[in-house]
């Protein structure tokens, strides 16, 4: 037998797969893992066994390699970083061939690269913290239905963010009562409202009835304002086939958008709806459900800038990224740094925000960014600072709880909102001038100035637990 | 009771972006006319009669102003054609050749 045979046993995994003098190739997918080893293992080794069961190998060595050019095959741990003031943890870079993947399919990127590695004994935790797709694989995929330009054109938008709101009590309505708090948010002035992600077709307000009843809302209210309105009617559902069944009658009732809970439905039913909307000539909103079990951990899961990409590629129009001010989780740079993603043609690595590739996105369309979650009038210069125009502005109790109602409640926000867009493009400061910008617009809207009143002592103001490593 | 309001809600009838401010000032028309020449996109005149303004497509008033950096200039078309159609509405548009959309639109009279 030759020195090069096959020789069964378990080999180092660094002998294979730790490739420091490696050149990544443009047509390599790269990830960064932030990896914690188990005490008294060499990072090397660490880093190269996440590359190895993250792409061919296995903990064995088999016969059945020789049969191949796994050289050609193998994913490679080609760069080890530390992790600023964390001395337990480790970055590592990887590099993957992009014949390991399927064209097209987030699905099959994601079962690679957080399969099994996750669970790997020699580690304590690991997190996807970044990936860098390449434009080969970028060209397989569908992305947004619509993308920002044509929504604005479809929906007659420009210049300012869009306003919208969850309907609210999120669960227990009568189709009817529901189609009333619609009408009332959308007469008011907002531009859309939105089906809560666990609004599905409960006993109390089945789908159907649902759909009828929003849509005769949205008619009333574009013909009695002028404008062109919207509700993101949610068909997430137990089958793919009751998803399209709802997306169909959506369809047929002439309404602009949809609505997919991403992860808890899972990327092959949203792969799948995206390439219907984009045939059916349908937007797409994107919720987020189960995102903080995934992205939350500082050590362990995946980041929500690599959940945020991978929804860009598979498909939608709008996603949800947190709000900054409001009452949910969210680190302003890290923020900023994956609306970027969402909505750009070329993100720069930037570690001041999280991003560690450079990512060209082609042609792929932008992903308007949706802040929702516990915002008011007060969080109105603040946001349009941090979003910009493109991003959907969504007040549940924001509006529904206004004093007067939702409709007055959907005017103030709208008021603050047209204020602060005006203030900022004539040159001024909006968060040092928050509250001069505000004060003057309510003296023409008593709308804003109650809801001025009325949230002017609501502040959410708790440490982040995921902060960016600086 | 509501201590604010009397009778019920009424709905507004408003045309998009800036339709909830009172009405510009000509001198308020000027800033968002200069904030569209700094970012170097391309002002633009629609005109409509109310009755149509549910439409995508508004009259052109002439072509946008490609290269037009003078405000003053466009202030002037504006008004000249709202003497041309005093019952129309009138929107002030800034095209954005990059994003391929129009960056600010908002209607300047109402007819």
């Amino acid at each position: 037998m030759s020195s090069k045979g096959y020789q069964a046993g378990v080999k180092e995994y660094r002998d294979k797969y730790w490739t420091p003098d490696y050149v990544p190739l443009d047509t390599d997918l790269l990830a960064c893992f932030k990896v914690t080893g188990q005490p008294g293992v060499p990072r090397e080794e660490v880093a190269a066994a996440v590359a190895a069961e993250s792409s061919t190998g296995t903990w064995s060595t088999v016969w059945s390699e020789y049969l191949t050019d796994l050289e050609f095959y193998k994913g490679r741990a080609y760069r080890i970083e530390d992790v600023p003031g964390d001395s337990e943890s480790f970055y590592t870079f990887i590099a993957y061939p992009l014949d390991l993947f399927e064209e097209g399919s987030i699905v099959n990127v994601l079962t690679s690269l957080v399969g099994n590695v996750f669970g790997f004994k020699a580690l304590k935790h690991l997190r996807l913290e970044d990936l860098r797709f390449p434009m080969a694989y970028i060209k397989t995929c569908g992305g947004p239905p619509a993308g920002i330009q044509v929504e604005r054109d479809r929906l007659n938008k420009y210049g300012r963010p869009m306003l919208g709101c969850t309907i609210k009590p999120k669960l227990g309505l009568s189709a009817k009562n529901y189609g009333r708090a619609v009408y009332e948010c959308l007469r008011g002035g907002l531009d859309l409202t939105k089906d809560d992600e666990n609004v599905n077709s409960q006993s109390f307000m089945r789908w159907r009835d649902r759909f009828d009843f929003v849509s005769e809302a949205i008619d009333k209210a574009e013909r009695e304002t002028g404008e062109r309105k919207g509700h993101y009617l949610n068909v997430t559902a137990a089958t793919p086939e009751d998803m399209y069944e709802r997306a169909e009658y959506a369809k047929e009732l002439g309404q602009p958008i949809i609505m997919h809970d991403f992860l808890t439905g899972g990327f092959t039913a949203n792969t799948g709806l995206a390439n219907w909307c984009r045939k059916n000539g349908m937007l797409l909103h994107i919720h987020r459900a189960m995102h903080a079990v995934i992205d939350r951990h500082p050590k362990h899961g995946i980041h929500f800038r690599v959940l945020a990409k991978c929804l860009r590629l598979s498909g939608g129009d709008h996603l949800h990224t947190g709000t900054v001010v409001g009452k949910l989780e969210g680190d302003r740079n890290s923020t900023l740094g994956f609306v970027d993603q969402l909505r750009e043609s070329f993100v720069p690595e930037d570690r001041s925000r999280g991003v560690f590739f450079d990512q060209d996105w082609g042609s792929m369309p932008g992903v308007f960014a949706v802040a929702s979650g516990g915002i008011h009038v007060w969080h109105m210069p603040a946001l349009l600072n941090i979003f910009g125009d493109d991003s959907v502005l969504q007040f549940g109790g924001g509006t529904q709880g206004h004093p007067w109602g939702n409709a007055a409640g959907a005017a103030a926000n709208r008021v603050a909102l047209e204020a602060c867009v005006k203030a900022r493009n004539e040159g001024r400061e909006l968060e040092h001038e928050a509250k001069d910008i505000m004060t003057n617009a309510a003296k023409n809207s008593p709308e804003l100035a109650i809801a001025m009143e009325t949230w002017k002592e609501i502040k959410f103001e708790f440490e982040t637990v995921d902060k960016l490593d600086v | 009771m509501n201590s604010g309001i009397s009778g019920d809600y009424q709905t507004q009838q408003t045309l998009e972006t800036f339709g909830f401010l009172p009405k510009l000032t000509a001198e308020e028309v000027q800033k968002q006319i200069a904030y569209i020449v700094a970012n170097g996109w391309s002002p633009s005149i629609e005109h409509e009669h109310p009755s149509n303004s549910m439409d995508h497509y508004w009259t052109m008033w002439k072509l946008p102003f490609f290269g037009e950096t003078n405000i003053g200039n466009v202030l002037a078309e504006l008004e000249s054609c709202h003497r041309t159609y005093p019952g129309h509405h009138i929107r002030l548009i800034g095209y954005d050749a990059y994003t391929q959309s129009q960056s600010s639109c908002f209607v300047v009279y109402e007819g």
